[in-house]
């Protein structure tokens, strides 16, 4: 039951990022791309998605567990630390210099697998140097 | 279309839009979890030590290209123009792997979990990964690379 919720909670999220164009690298730096040829589209998707979760959070405070699970598992760090902060910045060097973010690279193996292939290994190989350096 | 922006496409991306903040709620109020591809996927391939059930992560980051198969089926072929240099992309990777590992997210977590949930460190890195994009863009831009 929860593998399922899982699965079907990833389709409709893939299948949103494809729908919306973000799968597709060249619009989403053209969301970047404000001082060039702007295109807004990437605003209008995290206006859309911010609108379900908005309501959903308040149904979570009211809610004692989740409808398939125990109990929920929720971030509760407040401090801004310098993790976050230079993490955050290198993260955005590199959707600007790619175009993509980890949602629309895994969808992307379903869209364009070759293309995607180098940017998901090393964004793989990323993950496991900080693993590495973190312990 | 909106007219001072040709390629916009708003409808689309509110709808995307829209099915992706639904797919966060159901596994927020099913699972009782963030819908953070970043965690997601590294716990789903075995990098991560702590998050969801492994189980869990790898349903949800496998539903991920099938859910966009699904779209490319129904709808047709879909637009993925990939910049051009393969050093970019493979440096690219690098940085979104580590960056999202240290900074505990990534457009989906931080992006759309956190700025609805208004944590004030999702704001924080909302801020600044759009703006060291943008940084990025324009750089890339004055220095004849796009």
């Amino acid at each position: 039951m929860r593998m399922l919720i899982a699965l079907i909670a990833g389709m409709l999220f893939g299948a949103g990022l494809t729908l919306s164009g973000m799968t597709d690298p060249h619009r989403v730096r053209a969301f970047l791309d404000i001082f060039g040829d702007w295109d807004p589209t990437l605003a209008f998707v995290m206006g859309g998605a911010i609108i379900p979760m908005a309501i959903a959070w308040r149904i979570q405070r009211r809610a004692e567990r989740p409808f398939a699970d125990a109990s929920f598992a929720l971030p509760d760090t407040v401090k801004i630390d310098a993790q976050l902060v230079l993490g955050s910045i290198l993260f955005g060097v590199g959707w600007g210099l790619g175009g993509l973010c980890p949602g629309p690279a895994v969808a992307g193996l379903a869209l364009a697998p070759i293309a995607v292939a180098p940017f998901l290994a090393s964004l793989l190989a990323g993950m496991a140097l900080h693993r590495l350096t973190s312990r | 279309m909106i007219a001072a922006f040709p390629p916009a496409q708003p409808l689309a991306g509110l709808i995307g839009g829209l099915m992706i903040g639904g797919a966060a709620a159901i596994l927020l109020l099913g699972l009782g979890r963030i819908a953070g591809v970043s965690g997601l996927a590294a716990r789903a391939i075995g990098l991560a030590d702590t998050g969801a059930p492994r189980p869990v992560a790898i349903a949800f980051t496998l539903g991920l290209p099938l859910g966009a198969a699904f779209v490319a089926l129904l709808a047709g072929p879909v637009e993925a123009r990939y910049p051009a240099s393969l050093a970019a992309l493979i440096v690219a990777g690098l940085l979104v792997g580590y960056g999202t590992r240290l900074g505990s997210g990534c457009t989906s977590g931080h992006g759309v979990c956190g700025l609805s949930r208004l944590s004030r460190r999702s704001i924080v890195a909302t801020v600044l990964f759009i703006a060291s994009g943008v940084v990025t863009v324009a750089t890339l831009r004055v220095e004849g690379w796009m």
